[in-house]
């Protein structure tokens, strides 16, 4: 489906070599930098149609306001109240008049067209330097008007990328455990949203629990564990076509799967007579590995990104720990030595830290730790929280948080929350129901 | 029988209270919304239990991080197991359960590891492995929705279930 609608047509401009404006995304940012999302202009026959197509009065506004969002969002740029602008958009499209936006304090600019062409949505957008009174960059792309949400979030990964040096994060997908009902007899089901929380599925209907979804970082597959039948097992499901089937044969609980970067094996735990280990299966050809064998739980096993190392969790120490081992399940060490009990090492996308779950005198962390086990630094505290993802730029942390509940056993509550590498910028992400067990898909246009 | 019932859960709550008073003073254990149902950390009251037949408790209860089976835990197993073979066509599924207090997937390892205790037990008096399947709920499934030790206790459990 995804592949179908991103017939995507990219036409750059030529754009200056060196960048201009430009934000450090490695500190906490206390001083977002204040830029102008000025509403992409439209004329009035494409802005009828589109308002015929996609029932949005001006499809201009809606997606600038998407793009104002995502930008907020990221807790690194401020984008500036639109009722200070002084230029009108079709005008400031054409030759800014950079005093104008100097006044306001906006450093960059970013200005656009909608039309309707040949039955497509056709966005041009330029995005200018303010104090240099230049443009940085100028980009068109043509779409299906379905797209529309898709756009705001391209030209948000575009402009996040020209200022800060780093692919961006916006046009990605979560995966989720959509939750309801009472806490003894929660009722799950799959879900999947846009990264901003728009477009949100089910994927499954709830007849039976279903856990830890996790994307394939290279298609459109997703991994989880399901209760089919009450035999918890590692499944496969296609999100574009909806068919699903059971990981390997195995004669008990499989769980806590993932895929291995290339996307062709999921690793996971086989538990058998008290013990799990990692076992992993290649996809193409079905064959079964068995990765650790140890009278220990060894499980969340999560590869790094050249998929020579797998980073995993084991009691064998006597209490959960946080391993580090070869893709061969060689030269096993342990790296997590603070105080308390480590959980769900995942590795990040850009290979240099591991962000796990820590649980210590009560309390539950999601901190990240070089591969080594040095520099731990914990990004927040919680009564209850685990389970982060990875964003594909490998700059937030989307995870889940639990609420305790009062002394009648009322009030529980499970939701997504997000925070930046930095520590800094924690949000919630709202869904419609309660939420847990979020996944980061990949960029899905590059 | 009943009144038998009765007289044995007084003496195991007066047991607990006991203990529980015992080493109070060493350790901080014992707190007021506990009232004697916690030995340690592992459950010993009997809110949540049902019974497979008289005098044969259907669950076990673990300490936390824990899946070493106590005196008492072994006692129910003892009961279950001369259950099972005074009804040989009966076949159960250990259901291993985890408290909601550590990671979801560590704790399914956990709950089936102390399905599995439970089920070496119940081999050692004498049951087939043929009948009796192991299904791990981790944190998915508590009795109690409670944000506190007790809560939790009575979370931490193996419940053998009729399985025909």
């Amino acid at each position: 489906m995804l592949k179908k609608i991103l017939s995507i047509l990219l036409i750059l401009f030529p754009i200056n070599a060196f960048a201009l404006i430009e934000v450090d995304i490695t500190r906490g940012n206390l001083n977002p930098l204040p830029l102008a999302v000025s509403p992409l202009s439209i004329d009035e026959n494409s802005r009828k149609d589109f308002e015929k197509i996609l029932k949005k009065e001006n499809i201009g506004s809606e997606i600038s306001n998407i793009v104002e969002i995502n930008l907020r969002t990221s807790g690194l740029f401020n984008p500036l109240d639109k009722k200070a602008f002084l230029q009108a958009p079709d005008i400031a499209n054409l030759k800014p008049r950079f005093e104008d936006w100097n006044l306001i304090k906006a450093q960059a600019l970013i200005t656009g067209k909608v039309n309707y062409v040949d039955d497509k949505l056709r966005v041009e957008f330029r995005l200018w330097d303010v104090l240099a009174a230049k443009e940085m960059m100028a980009l068109a792309f043509t779409t299906v008007p379905n797209n529309w949400r898709r756009v705001g979030h391209i030209i948000s990964d575009k402009v996040y990328e020209r200022l800060t040096g780093e692919k961006g994060y916006f046009d990605t997908r979560i995966i989720y455990v959509s939750e309801e009902g009472p806490k003894t007899q929660r009722i799950k089901k799959l879900a999947i949203m846009d990264q901003d929380g728009a477009n949100n599925k089910f994927l499954t209907l709830g007849n039976e629990l279903v856990l830890t979804p996790r994307f394939n970082p290279a298609s459109q597959m997703v991994t989880y564990l399901s209760y089919f039948k009450n035999m918890p097992r590692v499944y496969l499901l296609d999100i574009e076509t909806g068919t699903q089937e059971v990981v390997g044969d195995f004669p008990g609980m499989t769980f806590a799967p993932r895929f291995s970067p290339d996307g062709k094996k999921i690793i996971m735990s086989f538990a058998k007579d008290g013990k799990s280990d990692i076992y992993t299966m290649d996809l193409e050809n079905r064959i079964v590995e068995k990765i650790t064998n140890h009278p220990s739980i060894d499980t969340s096993p999560s590869y790094s990104p050249d998929g020579k190392y797998i980073t995993f969790n084991s009691d064998r120490s006597g209490y959960q720990q946080i391993y580090v081992m070869k893709n061969d399940g060689s030269d096993v060490k342990r790296i997590s030595f603070g105080n308390g009990l480590y959980g769900t090492p995942v590795w990040s996308p850009r290979g240099d830290l591991i962000a796990f779950t820590k649980l210590h005198k009560g309390k539950f962390y999601i901190g990240v730790m070089r591969t080594d086990g040095s520099g731990e630094r914990l990004l927040t505290e919680n009564y209850y929280q685990e389970a982060p993802s990875w964003s594909p730029n490998g700059r937030v942390l989307i995870f889940y948080r639990e609420t305790k509940t009062n002394s009648k056993g009322e009030g529980f509550s499970a939701k997504l929350w997000s925070i930046d590498l930095t520590g800094y910028n924690e949000r919630q992400i709202k869904t419609p129901t309660d939420a847990s067990d979020p996944s980061w898909s990949s960029l899905l246009s590059n | 029988m009943r009144l038998n019932k009765i007289l044995k859960n007084t003496l195991l709550i007066l047991t607990a209270c006991l203990l529980l008073s015992a080493c109070a003073t060493k350790k901080e254990v014992a707190t007021t919304d506990i009232k004697g149902q916690m030995q340690g950390d592992v459950y010993t009251g009997t809110d949540t239990v049902e019974y497979l037949a008289d005098g044969v408790p259907d669950r076990v209860f673990f300490a936390t991080n824990e899946s070493i089976l106590t005196t008492a835990s072994r006692e129910t197993l003892r009961a279950q197991a001369a259950w099972l073979r005074k009804n040989p066509g009966i076949n159960v599924v250990l259901e291993g359960h985890a408290d909601e207090r550590g990671t979801r997937e560590y704790n399914l390892a956990l709950g089936e590891r102390r399905a599995n205790a439970a089920k070496d037990y119940l081999m050692t008096y004498g049951i087939s492995s043929d009948r009796i399947t192991i299904l791990s709920y981790g944190k998915e499934r508590p009795v109690d929705s409670g944000s506190n030790p007790l809560a939790w206790s009575k979370n931490r459990r193996s419940v053998t279930v009729k399985a025909n």
